[in-house]
C-alpha cells in the first residue's frame, strides 16, 4: 500500500562542534543543498514542516520554528506545521507525506536545526528536559526531579535489564560504536573521524551504567533538510523519487520511560510492527538501515523491533558482523549520531537517501534500493520504509 | 539543586505522602486498577472514582543504572537509580535514587524499602535495601 509521497531531495549543512554559526546560516545552507539535490527552486516549495518547532526548554535543541524559516527564506506556503508531540523526530516527515498525499502541498521542506554544541556549557548543559524551570509537569516530572535527569539514565536502565535478560555485554555495544566510527571515516561530513578501538571504547568514562561516553551521541551545530513531494510532482525532480513505501507510528504503552511492562522492548516495536502491516516487503528486502542511535543500546532494540532478528538475538546478530561495514544489513553507514553527530534522526534518513541514490562514495552499499529508517528511543518512535524503483 | 515537580490534584498524594511516611499510589475504586503516574480518571475503565492508598513501600528491583555524570551543579556522584516493581500495586514501578548502600552493589530482583527525603513541599521516595 504505497503512499503517494516520495523523498526528492536532501541537504545537510557543514555540521560541526562549536561552529559559532547561527542556526539560520546552517538551515539556509541545508535548504540550498536540498533544492539543488531535488532540482527544485524555492518557488516550488509550498509546504514546510519541522520537529519540534522553536523550543527553549533545552539549550540549542530547537532554535528555529517554521515562521522564522519562512521569513528568512521568503517562502510562501500552502501548508505549514511544527510537531512537538508526534511520532518522534520523524513526525514532520510523516505529516509532510500526509500533506502531499492529500493535496495540501506538492513539495514540503522538512527541517531539523540544532545548535546544541555551541549552546552547551558547564552551567547550561543541553539535553536536560525542563532545565532551568522551577517546577516540572508531565512525564518527566517523575524522572528529572528524582535525579534521573538525563536520557542516558533512562536508556541506562533499559540496557541493564536487556543485558540481564539476554546476556548482552558492553563489548556488543562497543561493536556498534567502533563499527559506526569506521563508517564515519568514509564520510567526510561526520564530526568524529579519529580511529576508535574496542580498547578506547571500554576505557572511556562511564556516563550511566552500562552506558559509557562512546555509547552517547555527539551534540553538534547543524541543520538538515529533507524534501517530501507528491508522487506525481516527484516525477519532475532531478533524481529518482524515493517512494515512501510504508510508515508506522503505533504506540502501545504509556508516555513514560519506566512503566512499559517489558523494558527490553520500546515504542519502536509498536511502530515498526504497524509499518510492516502496510507493505508486502519484508525485512529481507531491505538493503540499508538508518536506526536511531542517540544511545548505542537503541540500535539492538530497533533491529529487533524491525524484525531483522528475533527478540534477544541482536547481540549475536551484531557479533556476526551483519550491521557493520560489509554486513548484510548495514546500519548508520554515515557514522550515525554516535560518530556523525546528533541531527535527531534527520541525519540518519539523509544517509539512507544518499545510499539509495548511489551517492555514498567509499561507503556505498552496492545496488541499495530499499531502505528502512527508525527514529526515536524510549516510548516514542516513527518507522519508515523507502523504495527506489 | 534539582527541579521540583508541580503539585496537582492527581499527584499531591504521591509527592506528599512521605510527610507521614506513606508511599501513596492511585487506584481505581471501581476496577481496582493501580495507576501510575497518577491520573484523575482510570485509564482502564474511565471511572472518576480514584483513591490514593498507602502501599507497603517495598518492592523488587526491575532494573537500575549507576549515574556517574554530574548533570547539575552540586550533584553528588556516583549514585544508583532503581526502577522498582511495587508490592501491592500490580504493574506500577517507582523510579528513585538508591541510598544506604554502595551504588555498584544494586542487583535486579533485590528487595527494596522506601524512605523519603523532603525538599520544600515535596517528599521524594528513595530506595534503600530491605536487608
Amino acid at each position: 500500500m504505497t503512499m503517494n509521497a516520495a523523498i526528492t531531495g536532501v541537504g545537510m549543512s557543514d555540521i560541526g562542534r562549536k561552529t559559532g554559526r547561527p542556526a539560520m546560516a546552517h538551515l539556509a545552507e541545508a535548504a540550498k543543498r536540498a533544492l539543488e539535490c531535488a532540482g527544485l527552486t524555492k518557488e516550488d516549495i509550498d509546504g514546510i514542516s519541522t520537529y519540534p518547532g522553536k523550543a527553549d526548554n533545552s539549550p540549542g535543541m530547537s532554535p528555529l520554528g517554521t515562521g522564522e524559516v519562512r521569513n528568512a527564506l521568503g517562502l510562501k506556503t500552502r501548508w505549514h506545521s511544527a510537531v512537538p508531540d508526534g511520532p518522534s523526530q520523524m513526525a514532520p516527515l510523516m505529516v509532510a507525506a500526509m500533506a502531499v498525499a492529500t493535496g495540501q502541498a506538492r513539495h514540503v521542506l522538512c527541517f531539523r536545526a540544532l545548535t546544541e554544541s555551541s549552546s552547551q556549557t558547564a552551567t547550561q548543559r543541553a539535553s536536560i528536559p525542563g532545565a532551568g524551570r522551577a517546577r516540572l509537569g508531565g512525564w518527566y516530572s517523575y524522572l528529572v526531579p528524582a535525579n534521573a535527569m538525563s536520557a542516558s539514565n533512562w536508556a541506562g536502565w533499559m540496557a541493564t535489564r536487556y543485558f540481564h535478560e539476554f546476556g548482552m555485554t558492553r563489548e556488543h555495544l562497543g561493536m556498534i560504536a567502533t563499527g559506526q566510527r569506521v563508517f564515519a571515516q568514509h564520510n567526510p561530513a561526520a564530526v568524529m573521524q579519529s580511529p576508535l578501538t574496542m580498547e578506547d571504547y571500554l576505557g572511556a568514562r562511564m556516563i550511566s551504567s552500562p552506558l559509557g561516553l562512546f555509547d552517547c551521541d555527539v551534540p553538534i551545530d547543524g541543520a538538515c533538510v529533507i524534501i517530501v513531494s507528491a508522487a506525481d510532482a516527484a516525477k519532475d525532480c532531478a533524481r529518482a523519487p524515493l517512494t515512501i513505501e510504508a510508515m508506522g507510528a503505533a504506540l502501545g504503552s504509556q508516555e513514560t520511560w519506566d512503566q512499559r511492562p517489558d523494558l527490553t522492548t520500546m515504542g519502536a516495536h509498536d511502530s515498526a510492527a504497524d509499518m510492516w502491516k502496510r507493505t508486502d516487503l519484508k525485512p529481507a528486502d531491505v538493503d540499508v538501515l538508518g536506526l536511531y542511535d542517540g544511545f548505542s543500546i537503541f540500535v539492538p532494540y530497533w533491529l529487533e523491533a524491525m524484525g531483522f532478528c528475533g527478540h534477544g538475538e541482536a547481540k549475536d546478530f551484531i557479533a556476526e558482523g551483519n550491521i557493520g561495514p560489509g554486513g548484510r544489513f548495514p546500519v548508520n553507514t554515515g557514522g550515525g549520531q554516535l560518530s556523525g553527530g546528533r541531527l535527531h534522526g534527520f541525519g540518519l534518513l539523509h544517509e539512507v537517501c544518499t545510499q539509495l541514490w548511489g551517492q555514498a562514495d567509499a561507503r556505498q552499499v552496492v545496488g541499495a534500493s530499499v531502505g528502512a529508517c527508525g527514529m526515536g528511543g524510549g516510548f516514542i518512535a516513527g518507522s519508515m520504509l523507502l523504495r527506489r524503483d | 539543586m534539582r527541579p521540583l515537580p508541580e503539585l496537582t490534584p492527581e499527584n499531591t498524594a504521591f509527592w506528599t505522602g512521605g510527610a507521614v511516611g506513606k508511599l501513596m499510589i492511585a487506584f481505581c475504586a471501581d476496577c481496582r486498577h493501580a495507576i501510575h503516574p497518577p491520573q484523575l480518571i482510570c485509564p482502564k475503565c474511565w471511572s472518576e472514582a480514584i483513591e490514593s492508598k498507602a502501599v507497603s513501600g517495598t518492592g523488587a528491583v526491575y532494573s537500575y543504572t549507576v549515574n556517574h555524570q554530574q548533570w547539575a551543579p552540586g550533584m553528588q556522584v556516583p549514585f544508583a537509580l532503581a526502577v522498582v516493581d511495587l508490592d501491592g500495586a500490580p504493574g506500577v514501578r517507582v523510579t528513585a535514587e538508591v541510598v544506604g548502600m554502595n551504588p555498584d552493589d544494586v542487583t535486579i530482583g533485590q528487595t527494596m524499602r522506601v524512605t523519603f527525603v523532603n525538599i520544600e513541599d515535596i517528599w521524594f521516595p528513595q530506595w534503600e535495601p530491605a536487608q
